[in-house]
């Protein structure tokens, strides 16, 4: 039998882990709901974003999108192909929720982001591994909270956070946190490369859609250089 | 934009991301994906994350500026100096957002 405080303490040890993180997020929340705002999206709906699609930088990107008055669409198809990472998250969380009933893997997939994904997926490096499902539980749900939060305080403060403050710029630095870790061999180092330059080459094509090319040439860069390299099944996710 | 077409796009946003969510825990078993695509979406990540960086630091604004009088350039080029020596999510936030606030004052 498990001590009956093993999932509140993985719980809570989730939580924690997910503290430094949100001194990102938590900046970048606010920054949404300012933005959606601004972008003439009515409170409801801006919250709804953070509600109901819950990811960031794609919130961030469709914000913008609806604020040059893109077809919907086109919107939608920006929304999956920025958040396509999520399939190798579900793919490398996949084997340690296996042995969980839907009624966790359906909550734990719906917190799957860069964020949790990144703290969550660490957990299951340690040993004893049977109650890290509370961990990344806890360490989801902080994340969620406070974007909720953190949007909510957007919309209501509005245009009263100073532009000076640039709180914009956390979301990057945020991401170069979760990029670095992941440039750990060259069509990786590949990928990333090609995405960077493509991304500023193809900035001025309307609906970011340089962006999304830049992220699909990247990917096939990448594997380009990986088909190169042989024998790298070895390194299956 | 109307309300029926924002909520069209939150009701498709939900639905493609959170497919991607539950794609392999819940819908596919990871073994029976082409070995190609588990290899491309190894690089999905990586890819997707560096053209959302880029342009902010390399196009401030709108106008792209590769030189030391861009701020974000300088503060961002620092932050990954402190990402790729610590690996630490919150001294990379912290230095990056502290670099641009004491370049912007000079």
């Amino acid at each position: 039998m498990e001590p009956s405080d093993g999932p509140s303490r993985e719980f809570l040890a989730g939580v924690r882990a997910q503290l430094p993180i949100l001194i990102g997020v938590v900046p970048f929340g606010v920054i949404f709901g300012a933005l959606a705002r601004s972008a003439g999206i009515p409170p409801l709906e801006a919250q709804g974003f953070s509600v109901l699609v819950f990811a960031g930088s794609a919130q961030f990107i469709a914000a913008g999108l609806v604020a040059e008055a893109a077809p919907p669409l086109v919107v939608v198809l920006t929304i999956l192909v920025v958040n396509l990472r999520h399939m190798l998250y579900s793919a490398t969380m996949a084997p340690h929720f296996q042995s969980l009933p839907l009624r966790w893997k359906v909550p734990l997939a719906w917190l799957l982001t860069d964020e949790a994904f990144a703290v969550g997926s660490l957990r299951y490096r340690r040993t004893d591994v049977r109650l890290a499902h509370w961990f990344f539980l806890g360490t989801g749900l902080a994340l969620w909270g406070s974007w909720q939060l953190s949007t909510a305080a957007g919309i209501a403060l509005g245009g009263l956070i100073p532009a000076s403050w640039m709180l914009d710029f956390a979301l990057p630095l945020t991401f170069m946190a979760l990029l670095v870790p992941t440039l750990d061999s060259r069509p990786a180092n590949a990928a990333a490369l090609t995405a960077a330059v493509l991304s500023v080459a193809l900035a001025g094509l309307p609906y970011r859609l340089g962006l999304l090319l830049a992220a699909l040439l990247g990917v096939t860069a990448g594997a380009w250089f990986d088909r190169r390299s042989a024998g790298g099944l070895r390194s299956e996710v | 934009m109307s309300r029926p077409d924002l909520w069209l796009i939150l009701i498709g946003g939900l639905l493609v991301t959170y497919a991607t969510r539950l794609s392999f825990i819940v819908f596919i078993p990871y073994e029976r994906m082409p070995t190609w695509v588990r290899r491309a979406l190894r690089l999905v990540p990586s890819a997707v994350l560096a053209a959302l960086i880029t342009p902010e630091l390399l196009r401030p604004g709108g106008a792209f500026d590769l030189s030391f009088g861009n701020e974000r350039l300088v503060a961002g080029g620092l932050a990954w100096l402190v990402a790729w020596r610590t690996r630490s999510a919150w001294l990379t936030i912290a230095c990056g957002m502290l670099a641009l606030w004491f370049l912007s004052r000079l």
